[in-house]
């Protein structure tokens, strides 16, 4: 049985409370700890950055709310401190982008698969042939400026192979908009999945925004701006699925009810000791959220809650290789193209896409250019290469 | 790519004190306000050993980077070799040929970003010889693969990326920005590659030793093979630097 979100209330908010020391404790290994403990650790991340995101979007369209939406925006931010910062500096930024286009790609397709939608399930699989390719890009670009492997980060989960290639990946604007859900019919796991990966997708464009201009080499530099495009259309496309018509407080109680399904997600599957009481403790900080929104949400709309969010969390997301999911997806849809709300045969990709992108791509393409040829293999290019010149 | 000539051109650098005298006064006032009481401003209590101070406290509670992995059990003729083995040294060897292995690979890395400033068109001072540079490159690359083979003798994962191994790559970080930035010339970016050949002698050194502890005698050859060839690399790329320096010089 999955965990009630009614029954538990979780810590009051009053004793939610950090010391900078926390903040800043001791981050993962690197080398020895789990790529889904690393998996873990940069979703969460993006969970809590749009808790912050939503909450001061809301704080400036609500006065009535703003008071409790700062006093528990302020434990969103500790908290989005204290999981960020489990990331070592030995991880390189590319290194860490490795990492986070795995969270794309297998906490995408984990969701495809136990979405009840079969409408959102098919712009999952859309999305996620997507990031799937941009892992390849980037591999490469791991393997072509720092002569490093970027299976030392994927551990064997995740394939590093082209899906539907970055450079057509460019559309029109209006061809990322999707339908959204309907609040009053949709599936509480169903709202819980389209939040889930638009945190995910706007965390990643973020930190591509950040770390781009970090880079020296031209190459580099180009790839980020291209793929963080990407990454703004993905946010573009979930971002969309979310029905417009849902309330600032209904949607409030969603982001909470989120907070604690991704939360509770983790913990079920941690081995990291010390991360798993890391996650309870979050948990039970969400659970205080969520009953504190619930009671606002009840007292201004006069509404059960559990209409919106169901009686249960779902069924945990679940951290595994999703390899055989992603194969089939690749094999079987990586030719299909977004035309406006619908995923369609490449044939059927509207003009403007293409002129877009033909004029994007015009001056050269960053994704083409530096993952030309290539082909991942153990231990990097640089060894295979000098196997071939030794023979 | 700027000609070295423009990168050593006298213009109008604002970092500096004297680029700014009125304000560069002002800026030197700080010191009294932190003295007058009525400034307002404040300083904290103590000085640089608080941060040492607070770096004791971490450095007395952290993990270590990671593991290094157990070699994987063998069959046939590697036996002998795998059987000398366990304990710690040989862990701190394994840990050691990851790390030459990660350099290495790196190292080729870093030689095709130098060798893209050579082969770019700009002037008279970036004439090095390529060929020579690029056999370099190569010589990094075969380095690499060499160690892969003898780590695979031993039993050893080359794929692993053990602890000295990820921290050759965060200590080349800063080689790789400046050999990598389109903005540097030929000379700063051999600049990046004399830091590494000098690490690289310094790691090939260390490694013979290493490996003639444990008994490989025929790795202690090749290794010392590679250190020949290292010095080799040092000799050239200081000299190629030099000359560069020189020659900008001389062109003032
Ligand atoms: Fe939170
Ligand atoms: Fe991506
Ligand atoms: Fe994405
Ligand atoms: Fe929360
Ligand atoms: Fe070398
Ligand atoms: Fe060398």
């Amino acid at each position: 049985m999955t965990l009630s979100l009614f029954e538990d209330r979780g810590t009051p908010l009053n004793q939610q409370r950090f010391t900078w020391r926390e903040l800043a404790g001791k981050p993962i290994s690197k080398l020895d700890d789990d790529a889904f403990s690393r998996v873990r650790v940069i979703l969460m991340n993006g969970i809590e950055s749009e808790a912050l995101r939503f909450s001061h979007a809301a704080a400036r369209f609500n006065l009535e709310l703003r008071r409790p939406l700062a006093e528990i925006r302020r434990v969103e931010q500790h908290q989005a401190t204290m999981v960020n910062w489990l990331l070592g500096a030995d991880h390189s930024p590319l290194e860490t982008t490795i990492g986070y286009e795995q969270v794309a790609i297998e906490v995408t397709a984990a969701l495809a698969q136990n979405e009840p939608d079969p409408y959102l399930a098919q712009v999952y699989r859309f999305g996620l042939l997507e990031d799937f390719d941009h892992m390849y890009r980037y591999s490469a670009l791991l393997d072509r400026l720092e002569g490093k492997d970027s299976n030392n980060i994927l551990q064997s989960y995740t394939d590093v192979l082209p899906g539907r290639p970055t450079v057509v990946e460019h559309r029109s604007p209006e061809n990322d908009l999707r339908r959204p859900f309907d609040r009053n019919t949709a599936a509480p796991l169903t709202k819980l999945n389209a939040l889930t990966l638009t945190a995910a997708e706007h965390q990643t464009h973020d930190y591509y925004m950040n770390i781009g201009p970090l880079f020296a080499d031209p190459v580099a530099r180009q790839l980020y701006a291209e793929i963080a495009s990407i990454e703004e259309q993905h946010v573009t496309q979930y971002e969309s699925l979310l029905d417009p018509s849902q309330s600032l407080l209904e949607n409030w109680l969603m982001h909470e009810a989120m907070e604690a399904y991704t939360y509770y997600s983790c913990l079920q599957q941690e081995a990291n000791p010390r991360l798993k009481s890391l996650w309870e403790r979050m948990l039970n900080y969400e659970l205080g959220h969520f009953h504190l929104v619930s009671g606002l949400f009840q007292k201004h709309e006069r509404r059960d809650p559990q209409e919106i969010v169901g009686e249960r969390l779902p069924e945990p997301i679940k951290f595994e290789s999703q390899r055989e999911f992603v194969r089939a997806t690749l094999a079987s849809e990586v030719d299909l193209r977004a035309k406006g709300a619908d995923i369609v045969g490449l044939e059927e990709e509207p003009q403007e896409s293409i002129d877009y992108r033909n004029h994007m791509n015009s001056q050269g393409s960053p994704s083409e250019t530096v993952a030309a040829g290539y082909v991942w293999r153990p231990g990097t290019e640089v060894l295979s290469r000098a196997h071939i010149r030794a023979a | 790519m700027p000609q070295s000539t423009d990168a050593t051109r006298l213009g109008i650098n604002r970092t500096g004190l004297q680029m700014s005298p009125q304000h560069a006064k002002e800026m030197l006032q700080t010191e009294d306000l932190l003295d007058d009481e009525s400034s307002g401003a404040q300083s904290s209590p103590g000085d640089e050993q608080a941060l040492a101070l607070a770096r004791q406290e971490y450095i007395a509670a952290a993990d270590p980077l990671g593991s290094i992995p157990a070699p994987a059990t063998l069959k046939g003729a590697a036996k002998t070799a795998a059987k000398m083995l366990t304990g710690r040294r040989s862990q701190v060897f394994i840990d050691k040929l990851a790390e030459r292995l990660a350099f290495e690979r790196g190292g080729a890395r870093l030689y095709d970003a130098v060798c893209a400033k050579a082969i770019a068109p700009s002037g008279d001072l970036n004439k090095i010889n390529v060929d020579e540079l690029l056999e370099i490159r190569d010589a990094e690359a075969r380095h690499a693969l060499m160690v892969k083979e003898c780590m695979e003798t031993l039993g050893a994962d080359p794929t692993a990326q053990t602890p000295c191994a990820d921290l050759a790559g965060v200590e080349s970080m800063g080689l790789l920005q400046a050999a990598s930035d389109p903005r540097t010339t030929l000379a700063q970016s051999l600049h990046a590659a004399l830091a590494a050949e000098l690490i690289d002698n310094e790691g090939w050194d260390g490694l013979i030793v290493l490996a003639r502890d444990m008994g490989q005698e025929n790795m202690a050859r090749r290794f010392e093979q590679a250190l020949k060839e290292e010095r080799e690399h040092l000799t050239k790329v200081r000299r190629w630097y030099t000359q560069l320096s020189k020659e900008m010089s001389e062109l003032m």
